[in-house]
């Protein structure tokens, strides 16, 4: 199988939908002649010309809503926001329109449109170029939010959100863009949406986490291996709606959980995790459930030693691992 | 063309000129007519404790009737604000949906009861769904303008909103976006002097909203929006020129907005009594109806026959609808997403 990083998988599924569907297109900034900032649209405007690889106006509720208006007409649009931090003037778009519009019209209409982002930090992005957004827009009914962590399940999960008929937010971890590398197949496949998938098998504690914060975990499984101590990890991949089911049984099978995310502690993804878990799983619980996360300041900074301070990282991750396994 | 009436008065038969058959003009007052009975009925209504809200278009249908009957009703997409009752009357939707949707009934087309009323949307009518927080249905025409290009279809999507809503970023978005790529959708400001409380003095410091089309590099109009003739005459050539892909134009239409702002509103904080009275002078309903008497097309038996028949369509589509159920409260977890 050929190795590829996530990136190559973004552009990859990109490529393949829009020579399959061609109602399938692509707009946003610099998407086109330049082939995206991270280049994630690289080669589409050669192979399929500027009016299915759109550069658009600088106007994030412009590129979500003409994308809304497009999807509601019967066209698979994929918008692109240059950086997860910049879709705040499109959160009333998104909110306000593509999570309701199938609900408030009573099923007469619907929204197929695909939001593609790159979030998450350590690329020395500072305040504005390092966010984790997905907990704004993880209490909306109607949007569905997708976060892979690998290449293999970066294509898979893009391909079934172009397909799916309701709005997905497609959220790239853009520190994993050229960091992560991973096996893809040749041949065709999809990921179902809204399951959770594990990433590796284990008995004495499990981890809850996605996106970048995944490949950490495996990093400090391996260490903690070799001290005998065994880790479950659960990829949440989409983080709204949650996989309930997936997340009981994780929790379950050690009964010491360790959740984390990049984003701030308080009212991110993590904290509603730990809801269905306390929910649902007194019983089966050994120790408190344990949240990692990014500390409650507004975002991350700049200079080295403070990024660092902010940003998860394998270290801190292992840490964490290692006190629930000796709790 | 100049028509002399038994009246000895001279009145110019402008409708010809611009296309329209006599069918049609009394086609598109009948469509007026028809908006504001509608409309006063829903007010005795919500007087009556029978409906919870209403919010009006009188003093507008005279600009949504003329610019519908421009656009093609077989083909182009409307996405109509939540005054639109004229608009979407002249794109197929009925008297027995409309008060469906006021009384918030199961089978109201536009969300089956669960958006409040003038919230339309009706796909086989080609109404876009819209929502509450104004403007945002503005890039969505756009899309639609931008699917029509791109799939070589012949259609143009028109959208309107009110002119404090003009200031919203998702109009100035839109309106370059669509600029830009030259995408066929007309823009259409429904200027009725206020914004619930603030008039348009306070909304804009530009002479007229139409001036915001020249920033965007788009023909911008403004026109007597108590004519529907005027507004038949721009919204056709904007259409026009839509479909010969040079792109959108910003229309904006002077009228007055007759009631409160809603049913939960009292417009006498803010405006006095003489201001709306000398408004309801120039109300489109009425001078359209004079022009089409003088020119002999509106008879007296013709308007009393209307006046019967609309009571009778608006007393069976209250009727109806006061009769007609509720969705039942479990529907309320459906149609989230695809089931
Ligand atoms: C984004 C947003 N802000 C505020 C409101 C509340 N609101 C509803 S209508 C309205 C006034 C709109 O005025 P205008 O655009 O002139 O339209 P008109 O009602 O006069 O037709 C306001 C402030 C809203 N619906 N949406
Ligand atoms: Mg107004």
């Amino acid at each position: 199988m050929p190795v590829i990083n996530y990136i190559q998988a973004v552009t990859q599924a990109l490529k393949e939908e829009m020579q399959r569907d061609e109602k399938v297109f692509v707009l946003g900034e610099d998407v086109g002649v330049k082939g995206g900032v991270f280049r994630a649209t690289d080669g589409l405007y050669e192979q399929f010309g500027e009016e299915r690889v759109l550069d658009t106006p600088l106007a994030e509720s412009a590129i979500a809503g003409v994308g809304i208006g497009a999807a509601m007409y019967g066209m698979r649009p994929v918008a692109e926001m240059q950086f997860a931090d910049f879709i705040m003037p499109a959160v009333n778009q998104i909110i306000s329109e593509a999570a309701k519009i199938r609900y408030r019209s009573n099923n007469d209409w619907f929204c197929p449109i695909t939001i593609r982002a790159p979030y998450g930090g350590g690329v020395h992005g500072a305040l504005y170029h390092s966010q984790s957004i997905e907990a704004i827009f993880a209490n909306q009914p109607g949007l569905k939010i997708v976060m892979p962590s690998t290449p293999y399940d970066v294509k898979g999960l893009l391909k079934s959100s172009i397909r799916d008929d309701d709005p997905v937010l497609f959220l790239e971890h853009k520190r994993a863009y050229r960091l992560i590398k991973g096996e893809v197949p040749e041949e065709e496949y999809t990921l179902p949406l809204g399951k959770a998938d594990i990433k590796k098998e284990g008995t004495d504690i499990t981890v809850i986490t996605y996106g970048l914060c995944v490949h950490f975990a495996l990093q400090a499984a391996e260490k903690l291996e070799a001290e005998g101590v065994s880790t479950h990890i659960l990829d949440l991949r989409t983080v709204y709606p949650l996989d309930e089911q997936a997340i009981i049984e994780a929790a379950s099978k050690t009964g010491k959980v360790l959740l984390i995310t990049e984003d701030n502690k308080e009212g991110s993804i993590i904290g509603e995790v730990a809801a269905i878990i306390s929910e649902n799983c007194l019983f089966e619980l050994d120790a408190p459930i344990k949240r990692l996360a990014g500390p409650d300041v507004p975002a991350m900074s700049y200079a080295p030693p403070l990024e660092k301070e902010f940003m998860m990282n394998p270290e801190k991750v292992e840490h964490a691992m290692r006190d629930l396994a000796e709790f | 063309m100049v028509n002399v009436n038994r009246r000895e008065t001279v009145t110019e038969n402008r409708h010809k000129k611009l296309g329209l058959s006599d069918e049609q003009v009394l086609e598109m007052y009948r469509t007026m007519l028809l908006a504001r009975r509608i409309d006063e009925r829903m007010w005795l209504l919500n007087r009556a404790g029978k409906m919870a809200f209403v919010v009006s278009g009188q003093g507008q249908e005279a600009a949504q009737v003329g610019a519908a009957f421009a656009l093609d009703r077989e083909m182009d997409y409307v996405a109509p604000y939540y005054r639109d009752m004229g608009v979407v009357l002249a794109f197929g939707m009925s008297a027995r949906d409309l008060m469906l949707q006021g009384f918030g009934k199961a089978d109201d087309p536009n969300s089956g009861g669960r958006q409040m009323p003038g919230h339309f949307g009706q796909k086989k009518n080609r109404i876009i769904t819209g929502s509450s927080p104004v403007t945002t249905q503005v890039p969505h025409a756009v899309g639609f303008a931008l699917a029509a290009k791109m799939e070589k279809k012949d259609f143009v999507s028109f959208v309107t909103f009110g002119e404090g809503s003009s200031n919203q970023g998702d109009f100035h978005e839109g309106a370059n976006f669509a600029s830009v790529h030259k995408l066929p959708v007309i823009f259409m400001c429904e200027n009725n002097h206020y914004a619930i409380s603030v008039p348009l003095s306070k909304q804009v410091a530009c002479e007229k909203i139409s001036d915001r089309a020249i920033g965007y590099g788009m023909p911008g109009v403004t026109i007597d929006g108590n004519d529907p003739l005027a507004v038949y005459e721009a919204v056709k050539e904007a259409a026009d020129r839509a479909r010969r892909g040079e792109g959108p134009s910003l229309i904006e239409t002077i009228s007055y907005r007759l009631t409160p702002h809603s049913s939960d509103d009292d417009d006498r904080i803010y405006r006095g009594k003489e201001e709306v009275d000398s408004a309801k002078e120039k109300d489109g309903l009425y001078t359209f109806a004079s022009y089409l008497r003088e020119i002999n097309l509106l008879t007296k038996e013709l308007e009393s026959k209307w006046d019967e028949e609309m009571k009778e369509i608006i007393d069976d589509a209250t009727d109806f609808a006061e009769s007609a159920p509720y969705a039942s409260p479990e529907t309320i977890y459906r149609h989230v997403y695809a089931e």
